[in-house]
């Protein structure tokens, strides 16, 4: 009920409090604050599991004296849900950070990194279950600051300084639209209490707008998305995993929320979001495939995973606004249950990403290499990151990409002619983004861990700690668990569903194949296992020998030789030219003695591109205001007496009416 | 239980016939005599009978590799209806599996090919996975296809749904299918134009340039599971081609059998017919079978199902 889930924000506002007082013993506020959130992601996960089980919700008003309305919490079944994702998560990222953060000691103080991580999943927590704009926006502004803090943790260093400004002018951007959106529901309804709002015709279209653009930035929508390529990479990697993990899919509950207010969508939204998605989606994934970071390509890769939710939630309106329940169901479904599963495996994938920065020092996949054979925990957990976020059966991103594809399916199958051009579309699209992303991460998981080191360093890495691979193996476990029991966390999903399309549930048509999905699983495993005795049978008493990689005769070989994460994926990245805008400063080798050649290559943001010269214009023309600022005090005291002479005119002449 | 026992049978036995009839065609364009055509077989067999070589650089992925990609070649052929109405695994949404299968192999072929740290085998999983990347929107077309006249979203559904139309084409959507199928097919398993199976030079190199380092068992898992892929992919394209009638029994199996020897020696005739596609133009080629089909589905919803 709420009042587990206020009893773990509480202990989680208490073990900030705790931690950022010892600031000056590490290791106290370290295990304070992870022993806090431990606790409270424990509780509140339990308390949401029970709340979705139970399919009760619960509300509690209280009383303030602030204006605007009295703060209101309640946990229906879409706050249950997104308050599981964020627990499930975020107490994963809390011990991973327990072994991750050590080795900042002597470095920089640990306190407030703690303080803050624990602030804030308790805003993420509260944001989910407020019930009032007030309490709402400022969850929301406590959740932006807080990991504002949290991605400039390594603010000696220049590129984290600048995410970090990316990422807070991206959040208040975003926030304005959010406050513009509150003022207008809370002015048609006359109160900011979410219970009664309400808006229809040009109001629910504005708002609509409102909340795509405002909650859009936070999820990282194409084109609003610049900061989190530059933000999420910046910040230690158990944060990383937050932000990208949950916190970027806050956007999404704000978005579902909104919804809720609008009553019926009109058609016109469905095309919005199917076309934010597909732009996001493929977006995301080809600009993913250019990184030669390991942590930004994680980055845009949830922008890739943020498309696909948008394609879920675009069937749901396409099937909601042409009175299809089917469509928009499977629609919504996808989403939410994609919402899930990213959290988890991104959650999964950045742990990764962090034991390998942690163990060889580099992020750069062109140095990386071989590391299966140091770190086989966090390569295992690695691969199977890899499979489920690629969509690939039988693990957890297929059984929510499969609700996605069922609901476009449906759509092209069920609608009349207007209604099936967007979801037929959609299908492609969807096969092509995972085509993509399969090729991607298997390139990663390749360059990284198999084949043979490519620099000096990496031969010296070692296995990350145990909290770290013990949360890596948590991940794994919940995305091989879902996977192979999709028709288990549907049930999670559907009365959060049932919430917002106002359909009644037709789960029995999504469980049948869903289990279904599960004995194709059993029996892929069993033939797995048949073929792997068949071999160990086969072999048994043969020379099995070692040997070297076959080089066509070469007969010295080296580990710069292999092909590199830019060579595997540049037939790729060839048609996609045009939008990735790379930038290629190359030397070639000439004359009869060639000596030095160079090849340089950058690949920059179509996005980014037409956004900087934009504020830049925006930021020349606030710039003209620097006028009526002369630094002089006498100057400042006319403007405050002409202000309030022109109020009493203004007052005088309101009385004289 | 009859039926299931059939279609094991079929999807164990015959695939690497279609090799060899592939092999026998372009002997015959050549002017060759060629192998028998039960030489795949005992090429599977004398593989089965070898130890191993395995690169020190290696992990168990590459040996896991094709162990994974036969599986799901298997468990794919078990999700689509071979000469029966149904089959085994189908359920309704089971076309999304049929290709997260394929996928699935895939990913694995390419684990295990740069778990080698070979840039021959780097070099071949990069282009298989550019490829298929772009052959898989092609599919979920050609796929789309069938399924929505059928207003079903199951394999067995989608291809009963033909077989109560004549055979052949009632629907110019259809054929689009067949021809977008056809391409799919040539790219999924490694054949001429998009990939040449009987070399591996660098310049060809894609399918057998990922697997250059698997010898012994392992090879043989390799070669029978792109045997099934074929065979698997090839029944998906006869049944929309000559649809059987229903409630067939062994004349379906025998149907099926016939669109399967025709279509190895259609394949046999496009590789002694064509040249391989220079590397750039392959995304042409399958882009081209998407817009296909994509003409295909506007068809469809335009002039309204058959």
């Amino acid at each position: 009920m709420v009042g587990t889930i206020l009893f773990a924000i509480a202990l989680l506002g208490l073990s900030a409090l705790a931690a950022a007082l010892l600031t000056r013993f590490d290791r106290a506020s370290l295990t304070i604050g992870t022993t806090g959130s431990v606790i409270a992601c424990v509780t509140g996960a339990s308390g949401a599991l029970a709340s979705l089980v139970r399919r009760g919700s619960s509300a509690l008003r209280g009383t303030w004296s602030l204006p605007l309305g009295e703060p209101h919490v309640a946990m229906d079944a879409l706050s249950a849900f997104f308050l599981l994702c964020i627990f499930v998560v975020s107490g994963l990222a809390a011990v991973y950070a327990s072994g991750y953060l050590p080795t900042y000691i002597g470095r920089r103080r640990l306190g407030p990194a703690v303080a803050l991580f624990n602030l804030l999943v308790a805003a993420m927590a509260g944001l989910v279950i407020a019930r009032d704009g007030i309490l709402f926006l400022m969850n929301w502004e406590v959740m932006s600051f807080a990991s504002f803090f949290l991605v400039t943790f390594e603010n000696d260093r220049e590129d984290v300084r600048r995410a970090g400004m990316s990422y807070l002018v991206a959040s208040q951007f975003g926030v304005v639209f959010l406050f513009i959106l509150f003022v207008l529901l809370g002015r048609s309804s006359g109160t900011y209490d979410f219970d009664r709002f309400a808006a229809t015709g040009g109001l629910a279209n504005a708002c609509f707008l409102l909340a795509v653009v405002g909650f859009g930035s936070k999820a990282g929508f194409w084109p609003l998305h610049f900061w989190l390529p530059e933000a999420h990479p910046a910040a230690p990697s158990h944060v990383s995993a937050l932000m990208s993990g949950v916190m970027i899919k806050l956007g999404i509950y704000g978005l579902l929320r909104t919804l809720t207010f609008l009553g019926p969508p009109a058609v016109w939204w469905s095309t919005v979001l199917l076309l934010l998605g597909a732009i996001s989606g493929l977006a995301g994934i080809v600009h993913a495939l250019a990184q030669r970071d390991l942590k930004r390509r994680l980055a845009y890769s949830s922008v890739e995973n943020i498309g696909l939710i948008a394609l879920g939630i675009g069937l749901g309106l396409l099937g909601q606004s042409r009175g299809n329940a089917l469509v928009s169901f499977f629609g919504y479904s996808g989403a939410l249950l994609h919402v899930l599963n990213h959290g988890l495996m991104k959650g999964l994938l950045f742990q990764g990403a962090g034991s390998v920065i942690h163990a060889t020092g580099t992020r750069s996949l062109e140095s990386l290499g071989g590391l299966y054979r140091k770190m086989p925990t966090t390569a295992l957990s690695f691969l199977v990151g890899s499979v489920a976020i690629s969509g690939l059966p039988p693990l957890n991103g297929f059984a929510g990409e499969w609700l996605i594809y069922v609901g476009a399916f449906h759509g092209a199958e069920r609608l009349p002619t207007a209604g099936a051009v967007p979801a037929l579309v959609a299908l492609p699209v969807l096969a092509l983004i995972g085509g993509l992303a399969a090729a991607c991460f298997v390139a990663t998981f390749g360059t990284v861990f198999l084949g043979l080191p490519r620099t000096e360093g990496v031969p010296r890495a070692h296995e990350a700690g145990l909290a770290m691979r013990s949360t890596m193996g948590i991940g794994s476990l919940l995305c091989v668990a879902i996977g192979l029991w999709p028709a288990g966390a549907l049930r999670l999903v559907v009365p959060a569903v049932a919430l917002v399309s106002e359909v009644p549930a037709l789960a029995s048509d999504a469980t049948t194949p869903l289990f279904a999905i599960s004995r194709a699983a059993f029996v892929l495993g069993l033939l797995v296992a048949l073929l792997a005795l068949l071999r160990r049978a086969l072999l048994r008493g043969r020379e099995v020998t070692q040997g070297v990689t076959w080089g066509c005769g070469y007969a010295a070989p080296d580990s710069r030789m292999q092909y590199t994460a830019s060579s595997f994926v540049q037939p790729l990245l060839a048609p996609f030219a045009p939008i990735t805008h790379v930038r290629v400063d190359e030397e070639g080798p000439s004359g009869y003695f060639p000596r030095d050649a160079r090849y340089h290559e950058e690949i920059g943001d179509v996005g980014e591109r037409f956004l900087v010269p934009g504020t830049r214009r925006v930021v020349h023309l606030l710039s003209q205001l620097r006028v009526i600022q002369q630094g002089r005090v006498q100057l400042y005291v006319v403007y405050i007496v002409a202000t309030l002479v022109a109020l009493l005119v203004f007052e005088l002449m309101g009385a004289g009416k | 239980m009859a039926d299931l026992l059939l279609h094991l049978a079929l999807l164990l036995v015959v695939p690497p016939l279609l090799l060899g009839v592939i092999q026998k065609t372009k002997a015959w364009f050549a002017g060759r005599r060629g192998a028998p055509l039960l030489q795949p077989y005992f090429d599977l067999w004398k593989l089965l009978r070898k130890g191993a070589v395995y690169s020190r650089t290696t992990t168990w992925l590459f040996r896991a590799g094709p162990i994974v990609s036969l599986a799901t070649a298997l468990c794919a052929g078990l999700v689509l209806p071979l000469a029966a109405a149904s089959s085994p695994l189908g359920f309704s949404g089971d076309v999304i599996l049929f290709v997260g299968l394929l996928g699935l192999g895939r990913f694995f072929t390419m684990a295990a090919a740069l778990d080698t740290g070979s840039s021959f085998e780097g070099m071949g999983a990069s282009r298989e996975a550019a490829f298929s990347a772009f052959a898989e929107p092609a599919l979920l077309l050609c796929l789309a296809i069938l399924c929505i006249p059928a207003r079903s979203l199951s394999l067995g559904d989608a291809l009963g749904a033909l077989s109560s139309a004549p055979p052949g084409f009632s629907h110019p959507a259809y054929l689009a299918a067949a021809l977008g199928l056809f391409a799919v097919l040539l790219a999924e398993n490694s054949r001429i134009p998009v990939d040449d199976p009987t070399t591996h030079l660098e310049l060809t190199m894609i399918h057998e340039g990922m697997v250059l380092d698997h010898g012994g068992p392992d090879l043989a898992f390799v070669l029978s599971g792109s045997a099934v892929k074929l065979f698997v992919v090839g029944a998906l394209l006869v049944r929309v081609v000559l649809p059987p009638p229903a409630q067939s029994g062994l004349a379906g199996v025998g149907l099926l059998l016939v669109g399967q020897l025709g279509l190895a020696v259609g394949v046999g005739c496009v590789e002694s017919m064509m040249a391989r596609l220079r590397l750039p133009r392959v995304p042409q080629f399958l882009v081209g079978a998407s817009v296909l089909a994509g003409i295909g589905l506007a068809a469809l919803l335009y002039r309204g199902a058959p």
